[in-house]
């Protein structure tokens, strides 16, 4: 909310400067965002009143005008089509400067001698109106320094309010809190009932109770609504944010900042019958005051006379049924809408007014009559009119309960942390408006005002006292008591273990959008439909991955369009799958790698990672982990199909590593070999603890060879038929050599391997060995159809 | 006998003039060797007296030490420069680069994250996750933000379908953890948060950290100690901490934090939102079944890119989720 300092002053005007003043709202819990000067910086201008205006003999759009500055008359060429004779302006005399420092000189235009400048609104940064000059009120006192005048030593503060302070969204509520800071009484306006002179009522149904406990009625006949509201009046509101229309609305808008209830204006004439207020008519249209038709919905309520709806209540009033000059008779209305009732409505239509975001977060159910009855007194002034009597429409049983709080003395002590003396509340809470009903024996009952809707339970009160004695009066302790430390399982390992392994691997963390594109996301993981966001912000941020290689791939794309050839990501975070209708969220890990294995220098030389680098960056994951996993050929449909390796645990699938599909990756448009990863982090975070067995005191025996086999058979299988016939004493099997070659014979590699094999209790003899290496050869032979090298 | 001396000035000289240690070693079994001229002088002793013996035998033992001495100081010498030389042919560039394997790094986000954690871990807070995609329940109805509440505009939520979006904050975590188990209760909640907005100053996902504390007495001035605690550690000084009245649905009194952050041109200090808290709303007790009467906690929670913008002088929210690796490097 925006509002002028000065106004606020004219309520409760303590001893502190603006910044001071600022600071202590905010800390009070209304935040100031912002402060602005109500008006740019100049000097020099004056009242000044033009006494004769004649046609420049030279210029068509120019004229020359006589105006006085209070001291002496001067020639003054101006083209503002406004300017006439007896008009009162503000006027800047030679030497004075105007905001951005543009300084008033002697000229002639057009031939023409000029000393000084009549001024428009905008030039002098009261607003951005500069369709011509800004018209003072006829009893101006020229010469009078307009600054003065206008009492421009004022600056708009703009306040941002929590929801829960609608109380605060007037000049009266702000009022409020400074008086309870300042220890001041805050005093408005005298507000008395204005006597009707006819006895014309409007006649008000309240057909949705629920939705409008109160509407008050009143007719104003006979206004003048060609008179413009005072330019005080203007000034006030346009410090608070608001632009003036017409007298009708200004005074609305005026009462509603000044006490919080909005307020609402009818032409009577363009009123069929009566009032009705009622929940809308699925389908009913309406033309609003900004001129946009909107069809309505049965939720909506509406206030409508005998044949349409004329606004939607508490949102917006409709174009047809507006005041304008030509209006001579007037409906006020003022009226309490039920909070919920109106929750939502204005988003609904893509709209968001001052009224509806006080009625939405709740305006003082008791505080219709009053404002009514300023509205009718301050539009009596300007505009005249007869007022009628008020019509008061209420159901008190959809109002909001009276309610009243009990606060116990001890409970504030334990929830602050500090005991606060029984005066220093008291005079809080009622200083704050709450009434103190009753004291009772550990505490007191507390009457709530209708303007505190936030006010229900005892904490609500607790937070008014620390709140208002200030947080940063209140202790600072330590918290004591204490829980059990949880066990923390040494054979789980944490998931800041495996990122710090990928950082010492080279890989660099990456952190991307759990939305992504659904067309990358079709083409790495094609068979699974990613679930879509109802509104997403973009359609390449909409549907939530199946994959973490999505948003991996596009980071890929990102740096090599940044000359970035080398690149090793990963990335843990969830992935969103569904099985029949649950969702499941799954921690994975997923990671990619292009380019050089290793930094280009002298002695790393410039070999492309490949296949069995990232491979054996995972085995060694897996060792860290303490896990224990198998690599299968299989095929994935991003990735390449002889480069594809479906990842095991005790035969559980737990994920993928492989070189991105050529074909996926030119339509991604990336370059280079793309190898990746993804696992399910649960499956691999749990390993065991180590548990110690005795060092065998006795040696280790290698025996090697060499076999030809078929390029099909894999080592997995080599290595399995080897450990079935190696006996029980083998304790390792290594692959130290890979050989394709011609030689060989087409479909044929040579495979060498070494066993190890060691007794925990003697020395194995050469016989023992010899036997068992020969059963290894043997069953390679049979069944792998190995043939031996020699 | 003569001779003697003589033998001993040749074989000095030989040794001095030796420039290989094979050339010593000759010069050595030409000397002082079975066959060598001054250990043959031993053969004269036989020609004399019983009386002049032990003299003569000394001088030659003498002139034979001397030799060696010579001999070893040269080797010594030689094999000192032998070793010099290969050492010599040794050298390398050791300002040249080292071989294997660059290092990566942390995203900032986690990093930042870290420490955030380690310091509640310290305080005896354990580690909570949750699910992002939340059900309405959980991430408005259970934290006192029903349907029609004003607060929900301040949160522009993700749906999937009415009930179910993308949770906008790390509170209903707190729901969950309480839900779970019984209290007292000391837990954070790291994780990716939502809101459908996009801008100079907003990503649509972002990570923040939750805290809950709840225990049977326990006060705002509690709170207050553990914010200011974490502030400092976080940012490594003592910086003004402020509490500042602020409003959530779910904590009662709330307050947002405002920490020190430079000086406004007239000395004033210019202060900067970190954090939100207050203490745990008794509706909030109320929905995981806690007796409101009987404990009491506070909550808080960050905002960890800010955070890390703050303690990294990074400029730009939107780095964080470009993943550029100019931009990731500078963390490692």
């Amino acid at each position: 909310m925006k509002f002028s300092e000065q106004w606020l002053r004219e309520w409760v005007n303590p001893a502190n400067d603006t910044q001071a003043l600022m600071d202590q709202i905010t800390m009070a819990g209304l935040e100031v965002d912002g402060f602005e000067p109500v008006a740019g910086k100049f000097s020099g201008i004056v009242v000044g009143e033009v006494t004769s205006v004649s046609p420049h003999p030279d210029a068509d759009k120019l004229r020359v005008c006589q105006v006085n500055d209070g001291s002496q008359t001067v020639q003054v060429v101006c083209g503002a089509p406004n300017v006439r004779e007896g008009l009162k302006v503000p006027f800047a005399v030679v030497g004075a400067v105007l905001p951005g420092d543009f300084r008033i000189r002697k000229a002639k235009l057009r031939g023409q001698p000029s000393e000084g400048m009549l001024c428009s609104e905008a030039e002098l940064g009261l607003s951005e109106n500069h369709d011509g000059l800004m018209e003072l009120p006829e009893d101006a006192p020229v010469g009078q320094e307009l600054s003065d005048f206008l009492k421009l030593n004022d600056v708009t503060i703009d306040v941002d309010l929590t929801p829960n302070r609608s109380d605060c969204l007037s000049i009266k509520g702000i009022a409020r809190e400074v008086g309870v800071l300042n220890s001041l009484v805050v005093e408005g306006p005298d507000i008395a009932p204005v006597e009707a002179v006819h006895s014309e009522v409007p006649e008000i149904a309240v057909r949705a109770p629920a939705g409008c406990p109160r509407y008050l009625g009143r007719i104003l006949r006979n206004v003048d609504l060609s008179v413009e509201s005072p330019l005080w009046m203007q000034e006030k509101l346009r410090r608070s944010g608001i632009r003036s229309i017409d007298a009708a609305v200004d005074v609305t808008n005026y009462v509603m900042l000044e006490l919080g209830q909005p307020l609402h204006a009818f032409d009577r004439d363009e009123i069929e019958g009566g009032i009705v207020v009622r929940m809308a008519e699925p389908g009913e249209k309406l033309v609003l005051l900004d001129g946009q038709e909107v069809e309505l919905t049965g939720d909506t309520l509406v206030i409508a006379d005998h044949a349409k709806p004329i606004a939607i209540a508490g949102v917006m009033g409709g174009e047809h049924s507006g005041v304008s000059e030509k209006t001579r008779d007037l409906i006020l209305e003022a009226a309490y809408f039920d909070p919920i009732t109106l929750a939502g409505k204005a988003r609904h239509y893509g709209l968001h007014t001052d009224a509806s975001h006080r009625f939405e977060r709740g305006v003082d159910y008791e505080l219709a009559r009053d404002a009514m009855e300023r509205a009718t007194a301050l539009l009596m002034s300007i505009v005249g009119g007869e007022p009628g009597d008020i019509v008061e429409v209420v159901s008190k049983q959809d109002l909001p309960e009276d309610r009243t709080v009990d606060l116990r003395e001890q409970r504030v002590a334990d929830v602050l942390g500090l005991e606060i003396d029984r005066t220093t509340v008291e005079e809080i809470l009622t200083r704050l408006g709450l009434h103190i009903d009753k004291l009772l024996k550990n505490g007191w009952r507390v009457h709530v005002p209708s303007f505190r809707p936030d006010i229900s339970i005892e904490e609500d009160l607790i937070e008014e006292i620390g709140r208002i004695y200030g947080y940063n009066n209140l202790p600072v302790t330590e918290p004591t008591g204490s829980l059990g430390l949880r066990v923390q399982e040494e054979a789980v390992r944490p998931v800041s273990a495996i990122q710090n392994y990928f950082v010492a691997c080279g890989y660099q963390e990456a952190i991307t959008y759990s939305f992504v594109d659904p067309k990358v996301q079709g083409l790495v993981d094609p068979g699974r439909e990613g679930i879509a966001l109802a509104n997403p912000i973009s359609s390449d941020l909409s549907v939530m991955r199946t994959s973490l290689w999505s948003g991996l791939l596009k980071t890929v794309a990102h740096n090599q369009n940044r000359q970035q050839p080398r690149i090793r990501l990963f990335e843990t975070g969830l992935r969103f799958v569904t099985q029949g209708d649950q969702i499941d969220q799954q921690p994975m890990l997923a990671g990619v790698v292009v380019g050089n294995q290793l930094p280009e220098n002298w002695a790393n030389g410039r070999r492309n990672a490949d296949f069995f680098d990232v491979k054996g960056e995972l085995e060694s994951l897996f060792r860290l982990l303490g896990i224990d996993i198998q690599f299968l050929a299989s095929q994935h449909p991003a990735l390449h199909p002889g480069q594809t390796a479906e990842l095991l645990r005790d035969g559980e699938h737990v994920g993928w590593l492989g070189t991105l599909h050529p074909q996926v990756q030119k339509k991604l448009e990336l370059n280079g070999t793309i190898l990746m990863f993804e696992l399910f982090l649960n499956s691999i975070v749990s390993g065991y603890v180590p548990n110690f067995k005795d060092i065998s005191k006795f040696p280790e025996v290698r025996r090697d060879l060499a076999i030809i086999i078929g390029s099909d058979v894999g080592f997995a299988d080599v290595e399995r038929v080897a450990k079935k016939h190696a006996g029980e004493y083998l304790t390792a099997l290594r692959a130290f050599d890979v050989y394709e070659g011609e030689s060989l014979g087409e479909g044929n590699r040579s495979l060498a391997l070494s066993l190890f094999w060691q007794h925990p209790e003697r020395t194995l003899n050469e016989e023992e060995v010899h036997s068992l290496f020969n059963g290894v050869i043997e069953a390679l032979q049979e069944e792998l159809g190995a043939t031996l090298r020699s | 006998m003569e001779n003697l001396d003589q033998l001993v000035q040749d074989g000095l000289a030989a040794v001095e003039s030796a420039d290989s240690l094979q050339a010593l070693d000759q010069i050595r079994v030409e000397y002082l060797g079975k066959k060598g001229v001054i250990t043959q002088q031993a053969k004269t002793l036989g020609k004399l007296s019983a009386e002049e013996r032990p003299a003569a035998g000394q001088k030659i033992n003498e002139a034979k030490g001397q030799v060696e001495q010579a001999i070893n100081a040269r080797r010594t010498d030689l094999e000192r420069a032998a070793i010099e030389q290969k050492l010599a042919s040794e050298s390398i560039d050791v300002t040249l680069p080292g071989r294997g394997q660059d290092l990566g790094g942390l995203h900032p986000v986690t990093r930042t994250l870290q420490r955030i954690e380690q310091f509640f871990s310290r305080a005896g807070y354990t580690v909570e996750q949750g699910p992002e995609i939340e059900d309405d329940y959980h991430n408005f109805e259970a934290l006192n933000i029903p349907g029609h509440h004003p607060a929900r505009a301040m949160h522009d939520t993700f749906y999937f379908n009415p009930g179910t979006l993308l949770r906008t904050h790390t509170s209903p975590v707190q729901i969950r953890t309480m839900e779970a188990g019984k209290p007292p209760f000391r837990m954070i909640c790291p994780g990716r948060v939502y809101r459908c907005d996009s801008d100079m100053t907003h990503t649509p996902m972002f990570h923040q950290v939750e805290g809950l504390l709840v225990e049977k007495d326990v006060s705002f001035a509690d709170l207050k100690s553990t914010v200011e605690e974490f502030l400092r550690v976080f940012f490594e000084r003592d910086l003004e901490v402020r509490f500042r009245p602020s409003y959530f649905p779910f904590t009662e009194p709330s307050a947002e934090v405002d920490i020190e952050w430079g000086r406004e041109e007239d000395g004033s200090i210019k202060w900067l939102e970190v954090m939100g808290c207050g203490m745990v709303h008794p509706k909030v007790f109320e929905h995981c079944g806690i007796d409101a009467e009987e404990y009491r906690g506070f909550a808080f929670g960050l905002g960890v890119e800010r955070l890390a913008m703050l303690r990294y002088g990074v400029n730009d929210l939107r780095m964080f989720f470009e993943n550029d690796l100019r931009f990731l490097r500078q963390f490692r």
